[in-house]
């Protein structure tokens, strides 16, 4: 062996990065170390403000600051967003719709995402929000800084703007053979321009740029390990911090000896009010401290997974909004006359996102201001509840986020900030704070649990009538029946959840969905109409007809036929501007009636589509992450502790449960783009329970629906004369 | 504490850390190697997958002292001179990944599944990788990548 051997501190310096971002440099210093070039601001107009959510809470910041975009003398192109980037694959598309506009290669753009300190105040990254408000508010940022270019060049030379083109970073001026690049219309000046929404903006059927299959943005840093997520953020002389939980929820400290964990070397407990929690010079040390303390917690008692779906029929929250979501004619007068009805109940358990990277931070104080690197979906939101914590304006907070180890709806919130910055002001140096995965299962927060209650009709014919759909704590999103129904009554009613529950993919549409697609299912048979048929009869949405079609034709509904251990069922809808139908096919082994996904077709059509491959990839991604919740996923608890927190015994779905997935893409180029993280996820869950219907005769009405993998229940006794 | 020499990426580390540390955390938290991931802790995830004398093994379960023997292969030192492995190579071209936090991990799996078995069938491919977790959900692309990076160790094999 003829290897140097070398020490670890000097290999880690001569390999750790520089100190990620700009720490300390707030956003005017940050314009002004962009030099010349060209700036593009935004004019509030009130209709903006409404739309982008830009005036919650007086956030709105100088004007002169809210820059969107910039081009540097070099050509290069800096766009400020605070939306994140978490594997959804916007820091391509954006950049791309970014491009097409400005008419630049894709590679001149840099995205600058979800840094409080450079980025334009944002609400969020959620809500399937990106692609339609963001999407167009770049574009038109773009769009203006062309514009501006155009008359640069034009005043330059003498001719009217309109004898100019804009291509490939370059204006042209064709007649008299000329051209300038970008770089070269800027530099050295500082050219400032505030713009209006009312921007022209190039049809997506003109697109050369946007619409196309353009790799993700920086993926080879994510195939040779360079990418930083924000467990990843070293600083010099950071500490690792841990944190004591309690013994369950609502526990109440009854006795606390730390003594043992402060006498080993280089720990400091840290013990403010309700917290505690500690920092150690090295990850390993700070674990080992935190279970030599001694803790004894009074743990009080509280529900469980038993009786939890009545608990939440019976717990209101207490001022709750009881008037429905929407309500047409009357249900009560129609359903005495319907020749053909349907009542049930539906479940949904309470689910873990369990992103593959746990809640993480890093946080540095320097001259009393807080800078966290962090992963969350709201890096605005965590400056917010940081700023409160600690009780400090906004200039004085900085959240970066680094693109995470995703979070599907459950890293909204700022837990690990806050605890890595409250270790770091005590001890006066950086700490990092990564939650274990346990912590990540059980002091996180869960998709709602919740029961829905549907009753409907329908005439002989197989006409609906009446449908009435009460949702008991997952939410409203995706509530309202896209089909035509006379008399409705459609409510959700907010209830007392006994577990900490927020934000998830897709909301409360995965829940409702796989109740009203479960139930539209069981009124087809009832009705002995074909569920394609039957929902087709009852659809005049001539975009869910068409994804209903394609999904079906490429499945080849009609041509299969169920047998007693394979099915074929299919669901669909629409929310968040998303259009879907899913069609699986399900194998049922004989004997254990375990239940394998064996193929799912799902047509889909979010408008013009923005780059086809990232989208083949998050609707892929949400059909298998369907899966979970739908077969085999959930939370179970008892008395305030969650009793699976472990991957051993939470299942989440692995190669072996993903079945042949085909993506059918309605490309829309008429219609304005639509988000798509989202709403690919809800029909899977009831196109698969109607698939194993087809097959056994069993309604599974509960997801998930197969938690012990075999189909669960005995067949309808209605299908066995 | 124990002083340890580390036979990490052709290079030798000296580190010190109590015996029972594990590699993961040698990795991560004393030698700034961060491409190899924290997802469980449990050997649950694969996300911590490293090579250990060729193999992949789970760094989590895996104590510095008795990684101090071996030849050690993280996801930085798969790159050489600029070049990607045929497997990081297929992954890209693939698009197999979303957020990527799993990737390397997956790309350790499958280096270590290709030199058993050079041209695996989907059926090894999927029990090989059963123990990598994807939250994003992209395990048909990793099937194909896997599938692709086969292809091209032939070609390279039969020039």
């Amino acid at each position: 062996m003829n290897h140097r051997v070398v020490p670890a501190t000097e290999f880690a310096q001569s390999i750790s990065p520089a100190r990620p971002g700009t720490s300390g440099l707030d956003r005017r210093d940050f314009l002004k170390f962009l030099g010349g070039g060209l700036v593009i601001c935004l004019a509030h107009t009130s209709a903006w403000a409404q739309e982008s959510g830009r005036a919650f809470g007086g956030h709105e910041l100088p004007k002169e600051l809210d820059a969107w975009l910039h081009i540097g003398a070099d050509g290069q192109v800096k766009v400020f967003t605070g939306k994140v980037e978490v594997g959804q694959n916007i820091r391509t598309s954006l950049a791309q719709l970014v491009a097409e506009e400005l008419r630049v290669p894709f590679e001149a753009i840099t995205m600058v995402m979800g840094d409080t300190d450079l980025t334009p105040w944002d609400m969020g990254t959620f809500g399937s929000r990106t692609t339609p408000t963001m999407g167009p508010q770049l574009r038109t940022m773009a769009a203006a800084a062309r514009q501006m270019l155009l008359e640069v060049a034009a005043e330059r030379w003498h001719v009217a703007p309109a004898s100019l083109t804009a291509a490939e970073g370059k204006v042209t001026d064709p007649e008299n053979a000329r051209s300038l690049t970008y770089g070269e219309l800027t530099r050295g000046e500082k050219l400032v321009k505030t713009v209006s929404i009312e921007e022209s903006l190039t049809p997506a059927p003109e697109w050369k740029i946007a619409g196309t299959a353009v790799p993700k943005a920086e993926g080879r840093d994510f195939v040779t390990g360079k990418h930083k997520y924000p467990s990843d953020i070293y600083l010099p002389e950071m500490m690792f911090g841990a944190v004591l939980r309690p013994d369950g929820f609502n526990a109440t400290l009854a006795s606390l000896d730390t003594g043992a964990a402060e006498k080993l070397p280089g720990v400091k407990v840290v013990h403010d009010g309700d917290f505690i929690g500690l920092v150690a010079p090295d990850a390993f040390t700070a674990q080992h401290a935190l279970s030599a303390i001694q803790a004894r917690w009074n743990v009080p008692a509280q529900p469980s997974n038993q009786g939890l779906f009545a608990y939440l029929k019976d717990n209101p929250e207490s001022g709750r909004d009881e008037s429905p979501q929407h309500v047409s004619g009357s249900v009560a007068q129609a359903m005495p006359n319907v020749g053909l009805k349907l009542e049930e109940q539906y479940t949904v358990a309470y689910i873990a996102h369990a992103p593959l990277e746990p809640r993480a931070a890093v946080a540095e104080w320097t001259d009393g201001k807080l800078a966290v690197w962090t992963g969350t979906q709201r890096p605005f939101g965590v400056r917010d509840e940081l700023m409160q914590a600690f009780h400090l304006p906004a200039a004085q907070v900085r959240v970066i986020q680094p693109e995470m180890g995703s979070g599907y709806g459950g890293k909204h919130t700022g837990e690990a900030a806050i605890e890595a910055a409250r270790l770091a002001k005590a001890v006066g140096k950086p700490v990092k704070v990564v939650w274990t995965r346990s912590e990540e299962f059980t002091w996180a927060y869960l998709r709602p649990a919740g029961l829905i209650e549907i009753k409907a009709g329908a005439r002989r014919d197989g006409t609906l009538v009446a449908w009435e759909h009460h949702n008991y704590n997952p939410g409203p999103s995706g509530i309202g029946t896209p089909y035509n129904v006379a008399n409705q009554l459609i409510q959700y009613h907010a209830a007392k959840s006994p577990l900490r529950q927020g934000s998830y993919r897709g909301l409360a549409s995965t829940a409702n969905h796989f109740a009203r697609e479960s139930h539209m299912d069981g009124m087809a048979h009832v009705a002995g109409m074909d569920p394609l048929e039957f929902r087709l009869k009852n659809l005049a949405d001539l975009r869910l007809q068409a994804v209903f079609q394609a999904a079906a034709a490429k499945f080849g509904w009609g041509r299969l036929k169920s047998s007693p251990d394979r099915g074929f069922g299919l669901a669909g809808g629409v929310d968040k501007g998303g259009y879907v139908a899913t069609c699986a096919e399900v194998q049922i082994e004989p004997g254990s009636k375990k239940v394998l996904i064996r193929r799912v077709v799902q047509a889909w059509d979010c408008g013009a589509i923005v780059n086809p491959d990232g989208l083949r990839n998050q609707l892929t991604g949400a059909i298998v992450q369907g899966i979970g919740g739908a077969l085999f996923e959930r939370i179970l608890f008892a008395n305030g502790r969650i009793l699976n927190p472990h991957f051993a015994q939470y299942r989440v779905p692995r190669f072996s449960d993903t079945p042949q997935v085909e993506i059918v893409l309605v490309d829309r180029k008429d219609l304005p783009s639509a988000g798509a993280g989202e709403t690919g996820l809800v029909g899977l869950a009831p196109a698969v329970g109607n698939a194993i219907f087809a097959a056994s005769g069993i309604r599974l009405r509960n997801m998930p629906m197969a938690p012990q993998s075999g189909v669960p229940g005995e067949p309808d006794p209605s299908l066995q004369s | 504490m124990g002083d340890f020499v580390l036979n990490v990426n052709g290079a030798q580390l000296r580190v010190s850390a109590p015996a029972e540390e594990t590699l993961l955390s040698v990795l991560r938290n004393r030698l700034s190697l961060t491409g190899t991931k924290y997802g469980c802790g449990e050997g649950q995830c694969g996300a911590c997958t490293v090579l250990l004398d060729g193999r992949a093994i789970r760094s989590c379960l895996v104590s510095v002292e008795s990684a101090a023997n071996a030849k050690i292969v993280t996801t930085e030192g798969l790159e050489q001179n600029g070049q990607l492995t045929a497997v990081q190579q297929a992954f890209l071209d693939e698009g197999a990944f979303q957020c990527g936090y799993c990737t390397s991990g997956m790309i350790l799996g499958a280096t270590s599944l290709l030199r058993e078995q050079h041209n695996p069938t989907e059926k090894q491919i999927v029990e090989a990788m059963e123990g990598h977790i994807c939250r994003c959900g992209t395990y048909p692309r990793i099937v194909e990548a896997v599938k692709r990076a086969s292809r091209l160790l032939a070609q390279v094999a039969s020039r």
